[in-house]
């Protein structure tokens, strides 16, 4: 299949290996997967921030570079999400129906990774091998926005040598939300306290999920308390294989 | 965008729908609270497994959920034609309506009904709707006691306190304090009193009793108000509530004008969503129901104040005018991960959590509420309890947006994040220019050690308080991708 990968800005400029990992393992599984130069930024950041108008012109780029794709993958539960969700809205806003029509057909053929891969290409076994004791936090908007529901620990759980550690009250959010760390950053850390606090109970060596900004939060807590314990975004532990390791 | 000019929203100065600072002062002065924190953890956590068991024996609860949205949805299109209907079904009953437009006008009007009785003092039902408009300081200023019954608002009031939780307003309070309020502030108490909540219920009662057997009026909220039949309706947990409603002569109740039903089938629907999504019960123990005045039974008059209050303003928001469908559950603020940390004063309005910042705002209007829309970090756990299904993340979105258009027009966003956002935008509208602000970014390189930055410059610093930040890696994704597709020649 041809795949468009909407790479996200966040991992395209921070993250570069999450985007590497995705490509290494949808062309390992057989796919074509393309990159559309045109992409930029969802513009999720704006639009929870209340800059709506600002957010238009990136509503109007992802539609114009996307539209004509016909499956499109974000390692992203949160873009994703605004993308289906949030881009017709935004549209609507500004007066602008037909861009909403078109938003809604593109954010239809959107997909999450994982949704991606149990969903519309049918595997759960992907052929990896991470020999790590690791535990997975499942972010809010891959919860309550997409509903992937157990689809990445569907695929966690085929990995070879990967030691699954279930997180306790996992489905409880980490205190990002976007500008939310910002602007309520100490209500922001007393959640990201809790959800550490939770993950160093697991004693895994690894927390993972399938959302950067996510996982540059959590993160960001475990390496300033020197935890040792490590983030990896979802898509690098199924691209991980044994002849890479 | 829309404009939401015209509608009067609610007045300041009077009621408690703002605090004195803004949410995020508040809130960090909660976190600090560490008996907050503690009663807060525990007391959601209890509740939330409460609710989750009785939720899951119910096989049609979605269903119930669409039929409550439904409802609601329909009584706030006809909303005139039913409130109509409730008043002439209420005065042919032999109750009398009065139309209060805010908390001002409300006040009034029941201080001079009370007056009018002579009584001096007045027992009162758990009630939120008249602490929003601040009744019984009003009250208290025309020299006429109000007497909360119910036991977490006698709580509150015996200790000079604000209510932080829409069902528990004393949530914040645990029983070793509440043994303190009552020896400081019950005259009769006997010294002896332990901390066992039987002996604290006890002492209570007996407190509230000779309050109820001396009382000639009783104030109350609503909870539900039949159109057709002109009925209105109160659910608790402790009697005490129908004690107020059933002993005083005179029967004093505020309703906010959302809370209109047109039919006793809708009431249906939500006796079986209500008690669930609150107390985690199957059943409420008292559902008090009343029609008019009956000779010989219960109160000899009956007033019913019908209180708008900023609610036609959130009426005229299309998207914002679900807050309205709200029956006053809780359960959003027991699942919330912020409200949990930071308890119910952090949001300055007698309706606090999730609900609250979208519902204050709109009754005062945004800007006077403006923190409130930005207290959530969207994570929708609320959304997926509401027994309504109100979708309060997207009204959190959208109330952003108007606060954003709102200052814009006045010129008074604040500047930085103006300009990051303006910049934002237009450096991702064009790939070109994109990919030069990931070059500038790189610039940041040199601030790492050993792979982590532990300080970023203003703007995000607050991030770098408690985060270590990646460092920009040597090449951007589509950099590598570049590379890697480029085609030999």
């Amino acid at each position: 299949m041809r795949i468009a990968l909407f790479v996200t800005c966040l991992a395209d400029t921070l993250y570069p290996s999450v985007g590497r990992a995705t490509v290494r393992l949808l062309e390992r599984l057989g796919h074509q997967v393309e990159f559309p130069q045109g992409q930029t930024c969802c513009g999720q950041m704006h639009i929870n921030t209340g800059y709506q108008k600002e957010a238009l012109p990136l509503v109007r780029r992802y539609v114009e570079t996307f539209e004509d794709c016909e499956v499109i993958v974000a390692p992203s539960g949160s873009c994703v999400g605004s993308v289906r969700h949030q881009h017709p809205m935004v549209a609507r806003a500004c007066g602008d129906e037909k861009l909403a029509q078109r938003a809604e057909a593109a954010g239809r053929r959107t997909f999450e990774l994982s949704q991606l891969l149990v969903d519309v290409l049918g595997v759960d076994d992907v052929g990896a091998y991470y020999p790590h004791r690791v535990t997975y936090h499942p972010t809010c908007h891959s919860l309550r926005m997409l509903r992937v529901g157990d689809r990445p620990l569907q695929l966690l759980r085929r990995v070879e040598g990967l030691d699954l550690v279930e997180l306790p009250d996992a489905d409880v959010c980490c205190g990002f939300g976007g500008t939310f760390a910002l602007k309520n950053s100490e209500t922001s850390t007393a959640m990201l306290a809790d959800k550490m606090r939770r993950v160093l109970d697991t004693r895994a060596e690894v927390c993972s999920a399938s959302d950067s900004s996510c996982l540059m939060h959590i993160g960001g807590g475990l390496s300033r308390l020197r935890t040792g314990v490590k983030t990896v975004h979802l898509a690098e532990i199924l691209a991980a294989t044994r002849a890479a390791a | 965008m829309s404009t939401y000019l015209g509608m009067p929203t609610a007045p300041k100065g009077v009621g408690h729908l703002r605090g004195s600072e803004p949410f995020p002062a508040a809130a960090r002065r909660a976190l600090a609270d560490t008996q907050l924190r503690h009663n807060l953890a525990m007391a959601t956590a209890t509740i939330r497994a409460k609710r989750a068991a009785v939720v899951a024996e119910v096989p049609d609860w979605e269903e119930l959920r669409a039929a409550g949205q439904a409802a609601k949805a329909g009584a706030m299109r006809h909303l005139d034609r039913y409130l109509e209907q409730l008043e002439t079904q209420v005065q042919a009953r032999g109750g009398t309506v009065h139309w209060a437009t805010d908390a001002v006008a409300a006040n009034r009007i029941v201080t001079d009904l009370v007056a009018a009785t002579g009584s001096r003092e007045a027992v009162k039902v758990k009630s939120m709707v008249t602490d929003e408009i601040g009744l019984n300081e009003a009250l208290a200023a025309a020299g006429i006691t109000a007497h909360e019954t119910d036991l977490a608002e006698l709580i509150i009031q015996l200790g000079h306190d604000r209510p932080s939780h829409i069902l528990v307003p004393a949530i914040h309070r645990n029983r070793a304090e509440i043994r303190e309020i009552f020896l400081r502030e019950m005259a009769a108490v006997d010294p002896a009193l332990t901390d066992d909540p039987a002996a604290l219920a006890e002492a209570a009662r007996l407190y509230l009793r000779r309050r109820f057997l001396a009382a000639r009026v009783g104030i109350s909220g609503a909870n539900f108000a039949i159109a057709e039949t002109g009925t209105l309706c109160v659910v608790e947990s402790e009697g005490n509530g129908r004690m107020c409603l059933t002993l005083p002569d005179t029967l004093i109740t505020v309703m906010g004008i959302e809370k209109v039903l047109p039919s006793w089938q809708d009431l249906a629907v939500f006796l079986q969503l209500l008690p669930r999504s609150s107390t985690g019960e199957r059943m409420n123990p008292y559902t008090s129901m009343w029609t008019g005045v009956t000779p010989g039974d219960g109160p000899r008059q009956f007033h019913l104040v019908l209180l708008d209050n900023g609610r036609t303003a959130a009426l005229a928001d299309e998207t914002g005018r679900q807050a309205l469908h709200c029956i006053r559950c809780s359960a959003c603020l027991n699942v919330c991960p912020v409200y949990e940390r930071v308890g119910g004063h952090a949001y300055g309005s007698v309706y606090p959590g999730p609900i609250g910042a979208v519902l204050s705002p709109q009754l005062t209007g945004v800007e006077e509420n403006a923190s409130l829309p930005y207290a959530s970090s969207l994570c929708g756990a609320c959304y997926d309890v509401c027994p309504v299904k109100i979708d309060i993340p997207s009204v959190l979105v959208h109330l952003r947006a108007r606060h954003v258009d709102e200052a814009r027009k006045e010129r008074r966003l604040p500047h930085a994040e103006a300009i990051a956002m303006a910049a934002a935008s237009w450096v991702m509208a064009e790939p070109r220019r994109y990919s030069a602000a990931q070059r500038a970014g790189r610039l940041g390189r040199p601030l790492g050690r050993r792979g982590r930055i532990g300080q970023l410059p203003p703007l995000l610093s607050a991030w770098a308080q408690a985060r270590d930040s990646p460092v920009p890696p040597s090449q951007t994704f589509r950099q590598w991708w570049r590379d890697e597709h480029r085609k030999p020649s």
